[in-house]
């Protein structure tokens, strides 16, 4: 190890480098060809938009309209910010709660949780979005609470385990202070969890701005998140059009690269820890 | 300070839980239930005993096809994933320049969702199959080595990070040490190296495997299980039970009931192969 | 080994919590849903009902009737389309939510067969009053549970200006388009057009025969009801009975001249036929790439929304699509219908009266029959309808001048009696395999008769 092999380390960032081409390509072709008139799309799409294939921006005018892609990014937007924050904040709670008070019911609650980290969504696919609907919950706003169920079993169970490193006599300290419940979860034991926090946002935040399946069956209709909008460019209003649908595809990348390269330090922690953890 | 606590439930744990009991209990119990009756909605179900399951199994050869490539997906997938993965963190971990923005370029992917994903390799697949003049729908085979290779394009940087997470907590003496023993650099890794990132290798291993085994959007994106249903995995099958065809609501939660299990027999296992794992550490 | 335990009765637990969790639900429903009802979902004042549409491309057109008829009437309607080939799957999710479809559309007999404890019905009501033709409607002893609301026809959508340049040339194996009149002479003609495409500049004489899954339509379920009319026909078959519950598919080598000839004869490979989408080929006609294409009138707003559309309107022709079959000489269009309006029994008595309000001011009143005529482009089946207001297309002129031809016969849509969306999407599957080259026509022949077997019985079963 003492000396370096500088040849070897060429070749390995050489064939590291035309790795990570390849890892781009995929974007890039979707970009190019969403510049490209409809019907060059799926015969040439490796080949560069030229005089008579480029289309300027009218795959992205008529994507946008027929998918009404700036209301799906809207509702895509209230439903992942909503749910995580609603996750962070009652998951974190309720970790906190199971934790510090022992009993049997507690720890049955625990093991709910943790047993829902393994049942797919198909098991509950169908009586979900009924007792959604049932309850008034098909809607924007009672989703949120959806995904609070849904993704309160990870997140309770990763608080969890931080919860339990915490040493006890911080909040016996507070305690003596005076402080009550509220007043220590928030002034004392949140604080301290936030690495926690941020990882258990990152997971869910992924999970939720890319979900498919439960938006579509819960609120699917009326208020369409950008996958379920993509999905309904297929096979949507008879047709499906290649150019309109690589322009959607490229606008809904767009925000992921634009989180990704803003929070790239947190999500990749959030990563490991999260990996680690489950 | 607990029992004091104790008497803030409904502060504290009662959203998360009556959200919890909302969205995954009470439809879980019904569920399980629903599996033994015939129903099209909640309130006209009728018991018809193992009926579903029956039918499940019986009426067509579908789901056992579904199961079957799902299995083949899901080994192939986990070993292709867990290997480029474990090659391209060794790559990253020898302190070459440009690391970071390696590592970079080969996590983005995993961040895009499984309706794009689709997509994106359906255009890139059916392009390079034009030449041939056939597409993607041709044959199942494309369909299969298509939704290989985008697995391993999601999923290799996601899994390479943890592996170099796993490989930088290797003490640099334990390789030195190897290396002054004249171990060669081969040996070195099979010996020292890869013992150390076990832990990471079942982690690895075992969140493909449940990603592999669970996938859903990118298939119903690239392929929607054409050509005739040979590319359908198990959630899809389930997914076309369910909303294909009225009468059949039972079926579909009778197999996704088996899926359930199917699952869940992978996760207990893995758990205790963790557990047996860190008594013989 | 602890742990394991623990998950294990933990998932027991929850399993006994059955008993409670089923009583916990029920009791919220009941109070839940009706307070929340009003406020959420239609903004509290006024009436509204609600639509879910078949038709995707004239999707549109609905938003504005929507704005009209809350114009006039002060009744809101919410109309919600489905993808093309996911009515039955979008149906059957939205019948069993709270806010159903007051209206909703079923295709035929089979369709009733499956919906019929969601049809109202409609022998009262003031629409089936004004139905030209009762024989048209959907009947279950005494009562009319399914009211068709347009005819449509379909068959071989042509290009008469590049057929003129083809009957110029030297050699043209036919004079005019008046001599195609069976499927000898519709080969001769078409395979004589595809050595000279060069020369008559389209790509091919089809447009291509578009089998993306969803897109198949045209073929496993429009195509397919030629051949299987000849065999209800021949064999004197009561299209009502149980005698449909199999078939033998003995004109599919007829099914196979047409089929082959689309595939043989088109602007794309036969093998990339399966990334192609009914928009793509309307799309190939209206540019001038092809001279042929099998579709039916609705598909007029798709050729004309195409931007470059070269096609002129009075260019626009309709041929009926002929396959060999043994007199087909006085073959016409098919026409007929698989729109049936119903009216959801679910609803409130108030609800289903102010969807037969709306039902019969669309094809009764002034601005709705306006709508009927230009926009949708429906030729409406009631006489509510003058001999001048109907629409001006060129298609829907083409099916109503087939229709009056003399010496001609329609061809009724038989379609609506095949079992399911299953039944058609396996057929489809399997034309999209014998297309790339992986299926013989053999197979084909056999996926048809098996899954036709299959899936009505399936169909008998699981529907009840």
């Amino acid at each position: 190890m003492a000396e370096r092999n500088h040849g070897l380390d060429l070749l390995i960032i050489l064939f590291i480098t035309l790795l990570s081409a390849l890892f781009l390509a995929p974007v890039f072709i979707i970009l190019m060809n969403s510049f490209k008139g409809r019907f060059f799309i799926s015969e040439e799409p490796f080949r560069l938009p030229t005089a008579e294939t480029f289309a300027g921006l009218e795959n992205y005018l008529t994507g946008v309209g027929k998918t009404g892609f700036f209301s799906a990014f809207g509702y895509s937007l209230f439903i992942t910010t909503g749910s995580v924050a609603a996750i962070v904040l009652f998951t974190s709670m309720t970790a906190w709660y199971i934790i510090r008070v022992k009993g049997r019911f507690t720890a049955f609650l625990y093991y709910c949780f943790v047993f829902s980290m393994i049942v797919p969504f198909q098991m509950v696919m169908f009586t979900m979005s009924k007792l959604a609907n049932v309850l008034r919950l098909d809607n924007a706003v009672g989703i949120l609470v959806i995904y609070l169920g849904f993704g309160a079993g990870l997140s309770v169970f990763m608080f969890s385990g931080f919860v339990r490193a915490i040493p006890l006599e911080i909040e016996e300290a507070a305690t003596i202070d005076g402080c009550g419940p509220v007043q220590i979860f928030f002034g004392v034991v949140l604080p301290i969890l936030r690495p926690t926090a941020i990882t258990v946002a990152i997971l869910n935040a992924m999970w939720v701005w890319n979900d498919y399946l439960l938006p579509l069956l819960v609120i699917g209709s009326k208020y369409r998140t950008i996958p379920v909008a993509v999905q309904y460019l297929v096979g949507g209003y008879g047709s499906k059009d290649m150019g309109a649908m690589m322009a959607m595809l490229v606008l809904s990348i767009i925000p992921i690269v634009i989180f990704y390269l803003f929070c790239q330090k947190y999500i990749i922690r959030g990563v490991i820890s999260g990996a680690v953890k489950g | 300070m607990q029992k004091t606590l104790k008497k803030y439930f409904a502060f504290f744990a009662l959203p998360a839980v009556a959200a919890f009991c909302i969205s995954f209990v009470i439809p879980f119990v019904f569920g399980v239930g629903l599996s033994f009756a015939e129903f099209t909605t909640v309130s006209n179900a009728r018991y018809v005993g193992l009926q579903n399951y029956v039918k499940a199994f019986g009426e067509s050869a579908e789901f056992i096809r579904a199961l079957w490539f799902t299995v083949r997906f899901t080994v192939v997938s986990v070993v292709t994933v867990n290997a480029a993965a474990f090659f391209l963190a060794l790559l990253l971990t020898r302190g070459v320049a440009g690391t970071n923005l390696f590592r970079t370029v080969f996590f983005m992917p995993n961040l895009i969702g499984g309706i794009v994903l689709g997509y994106i390799w359906q255009l890139i697949i059916n392009g390079v199959l034009y030449p041939k003049g056939v597409t993607l729908l041709a044959d199942a085979r494309y369909g299969f080595w298509g939704m290989v290779a985008l697995m391993n394009w999601q999923m290799v940087g996601y899994m390479m990070i943890i592996y170099i997470a796993g490989l930088q907590n290797i003490p640099g003496e334990l390789i030195e040490a190897a290396a002054i023993d004249g171990s060669s650099p081969f040996q070195t890794l099979l010996r020292v190296t890869f013992p150390l990132v076990m832990p990471s290798v079942t982690i690895c291993t075992f969140l493909t495997l449940t990603n592999s085994f669970k996938m859903f959007d990118q298939n119903l994106a690239l392929t929607g299980g054409a050509p005739s249903e040979q590319t359908t995995m198990l959630a899809l099958n389930i997914y076309k039970t369910f909303y294909g065809r009225t009468g059949y609501e039972g079926v579909g939660q009778a197999k996704a009931v088996v899926f359930f299990l199917l699952v869940a027999a992978i996760a207990l296992t893995q758990l205790w192969l963790t557990r047996s794992r860190e008594v013989e550490g | 080994m602890k742990k394991l335990f623990t998950v294990f009765v933990a998932a027991a637990l929850v399993l006994s919590m059955a008993a409670c969790g089923n009583s916990g639900s029920s009791g919220t429903s009941g109070s839940g849903g009706s307070s929340a009802g009003s406020g959420s979902s239609s903004g509290g004042s006024g009436d509204s009902i609600r639509y879910l549409n078949f038709k995707p491309e004239i999707a549109g057109v609905y938003d504005e009737i929507a704005r009209a008829y809350e114009a006039e009437s002060g009744v809101r309607l919410i109309v919600t389309t489905a993808a093309s080939g996911t009515y039955e799957q979008t149906l059957k999710s939205e019948i069993v939510k709270s806010d159903a479809p007051d209206i909703f559309q079923i295709n035929g007999p089979k369709g009733y067969a499956a919906w019929k404890d969601y049809c109202a019905d409609l022998s009262d009501s003031q629409l089936y009053a004004h139905l030209s033709d009762k024989s048209l409607a959907i009947e279950d002893g005494e009562g009319v549970y399914g009211i068709p609301y347009v005819v449509e026809g379909y068959g071989i959508i042509y290009n008469n200006a590049i057929m003129e340049r083809y009957f110029a040339m030297d050699g043209a194996k036919a004079a005019s388009m008046e001599d195609v009149n069976n499927f000898g002479m519709l080969r001769s003609v078409v395979e004589d057009m595809t050595a000279r495409k060069e020369a008559l500049g389209i790509e091919g004489v089809f447009a291509s025969t578009s089998l993306a899954p969803g897109d198949d339509w045209r073929w496993q379920t429009h195509l397919a009801n030629i051949p299987l009319y000849y065999e209800f026909k021949n064999n004197e078959i009561d299209l009502t009975g149980d005698e449909t519950g199999e078939i033998l598919f003995q004109y599919s080598d007829n099914y196979k001249n047409i089929f082959d000839l689309y595939l043989n004869n088109s602007v794309t490979a036969p093998g990339l036929l399966g990334g192609k989408s009914t928009d793509d080929s309307m799309a190939e006609f209206a540019l001038g790439k092809a001279a042929m294409v099998q579709n039916g009138n609705w598909a007029w707003s798709q050729i004309s929304g195409v931007s470059g559309n070269v096609v002129a309107e009075e260019d626009i022709r309709f041929l009926p699509v002929y396959t060999g079959i043994e007199g087909e000489e006085g073959q016409g269009l098919c026409t007929g219908t698989e729109n049936f309006l119903a009216v959801n029994k679910e609803s409130s008595e108030r609800q289903q009266k102010l969807a037969e309000d709306f039902l019969f001011w669309l094809y009764s009143s002034e601005t709705g029959k306006r709508f009927v005529v230009e926009e949708l482009n429906f030729i409406a089946p009631f006489d509510t309808f003058e001999e001048d207001e109907r629409p001006g297309d060129p298609l829907a002129r083409e099916v109503l001048r087939w229709m009056e031809k003399e010496g001609t016969e329609s061809v009724p849509w038989n379609f609506t009696i095949f079992p399911n969306q299953s039944f058609k999407d396996k057929f489809g599957a399997a034309l999209l395999e014998y297309a790339q080259g992986g299926k013989s026509w053999e197979q084909v022949k056999e996926t048809v008769i098996a899954q036709w077997k299959a899936e009505s019985e399936k169909q008998a079963s699981g529907g009840a």
